[in-house]
């Protein structure tokens, strides 16, 4: 049964809705590129969301902290490491889509992909 | 020493070593030397690989109870691993003289063995993200790759196929994060141990679906195929063979297999998928091919046809297994999938490096400004039409033994609709073929072509050792079936017992 | 600003000053978040990305043609290059005591600076590594495209 604990859930999976919209429905190369980020924080997002646990610490113990005690409090780790991930191949990905995109430009001088055609389809 | 952690850590210290040999202005012959001695070295240890059994290697030593990430070494991967290696070194080969004409030939280097590095990880991992970080690796090698000549084409080619790219692999990432929640673990083996216990829940469909969107779209099945021939045309023609010869195999068809089968677990509707998605590719891909001009594009097409065919034959193989049909139907269909998959790989790849050749001397892919040269060009004539034949089914090429034992197994089954659907592909494929020898090899010679030469051995030598393996791959089938295709069979039809086997117990 | 960084020229002098004095605040916070990655939130990447905003600072407020005349172009590619394998080296480097990846070194208390056995190190490799692979990026596209600029 939904409750209300499911709606950040939603959000996510509306934020990647959203970027899949603009890579299918905007015709500018800068904003096909939003999109794709957009797509991509949606799933860090959902990744993080997994990992949550309601009243959860952060999962980095100090000397404070008595080890069974911390691991009973701690949300999982494991999907932040994911995203940590995630983030450097994104960032890998986005440099060089934004080199692609800054080469067209040099050829084409547009950013409009009705424009940048000189492929079959 | 354990030699799976290098079949990885080889390709990426090379290619971290490449850009700074190019920037430090080293000389052409020890960058050549390097990349061919990897890739020999590479190729010399698969095949090592393929006589010693199955084993499992966890990284840094975290072996269960506390699973950390593992690397795997049974049939299946085995034989990706030997079709990887095999036609990367054919690419370095012919790219020494091919690559004349490009700047930055370390830069080239480096991004080609990232692209190996990743599908060597892809291939030998046993961990579900460590498989989205590899094929990640392999695919932005690749993005870069298409677009290395820099042209407004390639440039084009490479930003759709960066787009679709990343949004399949959002999906992947997307069914991993669902998969750890349902079961936490990353572990493949782990995964497939809780399978049983997660078949028919609602969120398997959804999860199932999001890794058949993302790799059939790194595997150009059908409606997913828009990228693949615009990107594999626009690389340099060893690229080429090496997206259309291996990449497709190892970053989307081979993680489909080892996840639908191995992890998950084959149903019949999976199977139905599998089979339903592997005969539209290889209608459609065959159709939209027969009406092309540019040599390499027709290529691209006849890609998505013949994984069509791969996929289709595993298809029924899985739909027989999952229906509890007799077994050796099941493993003669699986069988005859995996052996045209390697067929592919040769004379894909041969085909693309004969674009490559041709292009290479007459400066057009355009099939219409060819002709006749089969006469200034003998040893890559012979080579094309050996791959032509093979990829058309024509005996005694090993394309035709693989289509015979696909439409042996489909007939078996009862698929009668469906092998005859495979045998009409089968006869566009050689109409198409027939046209490329027609216009490329045979004919007049057209003025402005009257001077080219064959482009020198180091281009030659490749194609014919592909040659080669295209005519031997079909004949002496039976004295390698059993170290190769044998085992990486059994390892698709224990399904779920891979748990068993990766877990021990 | 539009005129000047089109120009290349950079930006005014109590700009270029602030900005050479926070280069350096900058990279002493990159450091120690590389260093101490193995104990507090932070490390190897979130650490570079630090170390190559300095730069990139720097770059930005002291104008495209300044910097040609102190950057070298092989520089961050070097760089990049030799700090991925480095850490290529200390994954194999385990072999010797038994494993791919294997952490040979003692691990030491825990909270201390010297712990975790080969993890700092890592985190230093790839500290260096995204520094210079971010600022590489960085100068590529904003510095030496306009070197290189074909005709359209």
């Amino acid at each position: 049964m939904p409750t209300l604990d499911h709606l950040p859930y939603l959000f996510a999976m509306l934020l990647f809705v959203i970027g899949l919209y603009a890579i299918v429905a905007k015709k500018n190369l800068v904003k096909l590129i939003l999109g794709l980020i957009v797509i991509e924080y949606a799933v860090n997002l959902f990744l993080l969301l997994l990992g949550y646990r309601g009243g959860g610490v952060a999962p980095i113990l100090t000397r404070r902290d008595a080890p069974a005690e911390f691991l009973a409090r701690t949300v999982d780790p494991l999907p932040q490491a994911l995203i940590l991930t995630a983030i450097v191949i994104g960032l890998g990905t986005l440099a060089l889509v934004t080199a692609l995109a800054l080469r067209l430009y040099d050829r084409y001088g547009t950013f409009d992909i009705t424009e940048i055609k000189k492929l079959k389809g | 020493m354990e030699t799976l952690p290098l079949f990885i850590a080889i390709p990426l210290a090379v290619a971290f070593l490449f850009p700074v040999f190019e920037k430090l202005s080293l000389r052409r012959a020890l960058l050549d030397g390097l990349a061919v001695l990897a890739t020999a070295a590479l190729l010399a240890g698969s095949l090592g690989l393929l006589a010693q059994p199955d084993r499992v290697y966890w990284i840094g030593g975290w072996a269960p109870p506390v699973t950390g990430i593992n690397l795997v070494s049974d049939g299946l991967s085995r034989l990706m691993l030997v079709v990887v290696q095999a036609i990367s070194f054919f690419s370095i080969v012919f790219s020494l003289r091919y690559m004349d004409r490009y700047s930055s030939r370390g830069f080239y280097y480096g991004l080609f063995f990232l692209l190996l590095a990743g599908m060597n990880g892809v291939v030998l991992t046993g961990d579900l993200f460590n498989l989205f970080v590899f094929i990640e690796i392999a695919a932005i090698a690749s993005y870069a790759l298409v677009a290395f000549g820099c042209e407004s084409e390639e440039l084009e080619a490479s930003f759709k196929y960066l787009v679709l790219g990343s949004v399949s692999s959002a999906f992947i990432l997307l069914g991993v994060g669902m998969l750890y929640n349902l079961t936490g673990t990353l572990n493949m083996a782990e995964v497939a141990a809780k399978a049983p216990a997660l078949s028919g829940l609602p969120i398997m469909a959804m999860v199932g679906a999001c890794f058949l969107f993302g790799f059939g779209l790194k595997a150009a099945m059908v409606p997913f195929h828009a990228w693949l021939p615009d990107a594999h045309p626009s690389a340099p023609a060893p690229i080429s063979a090496m997206l259309s010869g291996v990449l497709i195999k190892a970053g989307g068809v081979y993680v489909l297999f080892r996840l639908f089968f191995s992890v998950f677990g084959m149903d019949l509707l999976y199977a139905r998928v599998f089979m339903a998605l592997g005969a539209v590719s290889m209608l459609i891909g065959v159709l939209l091919a027969v009406g092309q001009w540019d040599f390499k594009r027709l290529l691209a097409y006849h890609s998505i046809s013949q994984m069509g065919y791969v996929l289709l034959s595993v298809g029924v193989g899985g739909e027989v297994l999952a229906r509890g049909g007799p077994t050796p139907v099941a493993a003669l269909a699986v069988f005859a999938g995996l052996f045209h998959l390697v067929n592919h790989a040769a004379f894909k790849s041969l085909l693309f490096l004969c674009s490559g050749s041709m292009e290479y001397v007459t400066g057009t892919r355009q099939l219409a400004e060819m002709g006749g040269l089969s006469r200034p060009m003998p040893l890559t004539g012979l080579a094309c039409r050996v791959a032509a034949l093979s990829i058309s089914g024509i005996p005694p090429f090993n394309g035709f033994w693989s289509k015979l034992l696909i439409i042996i197994a489909i007939v078996q089954a009862g698929h009668y609709a469906l092998a005859a659907l495979t045998v009409l592909v089968s006869f566009l494929t050689l109409l198409s073929f027939i046209k490329v020898q027609r216009y490329a090899l045979e004919g007049p010679l057209p003025e402005l072509l009257r001077s080219v030469r064959e482009a020198g051995l180091a281009m030659s030598l490749p194609l014919l050792a592909l040659a080669a393996l295209c005519l031997l791959g079909g004949l002496l089938l039976p004295l390698y079936a059993g170290a190769l295709f044998t085992p990486a069979q059994e390892a698709m039809l224990s399904g779920l017992n891979y748990a068993r086997a990766i877990l021990g117990g | 600003m539009q005129a000047t960084s089109e120009s290349g020229g950079g930006l005014s002098p109590i700009v270029k000053t602030v900005a050479r004095w926070m280069a350096g605040f900058i990279l002493v916070f990159g450091l120690s978040v590389v260093l101490y990655g193995h104990l507090t939130p932070g490390g190897g990447f979130a650490g570079g990305v630090v170390l190559s905003a300095a730069f990139i600072l720097v770059v930005l407020s002291h104008g495209r043609r300044e910097v040609l005349q102190i950057l070298s172009e092989r520089a961050p590619t070097i760089y990049d290059g030799l700090a991925a394998l480095a850490f290529l080296l200390l994954a194999v480097l385990g072999y010797a005591a038994g494993g791919f990846f294997l952490n040979f070194l003692p691990k030491g208390q825990p909270f201390q600076l010297w712990s975790g056995g080969i993890i700092p190190l890592c985190n230093l490799a790839i500290g260096v590594k995204v520094g210079a692979c971010l600022f590489g990026v960085f100068a590529a596209l904003a510095v030496f495209r306009h070197l290189h600029q074909r005709s359209a």
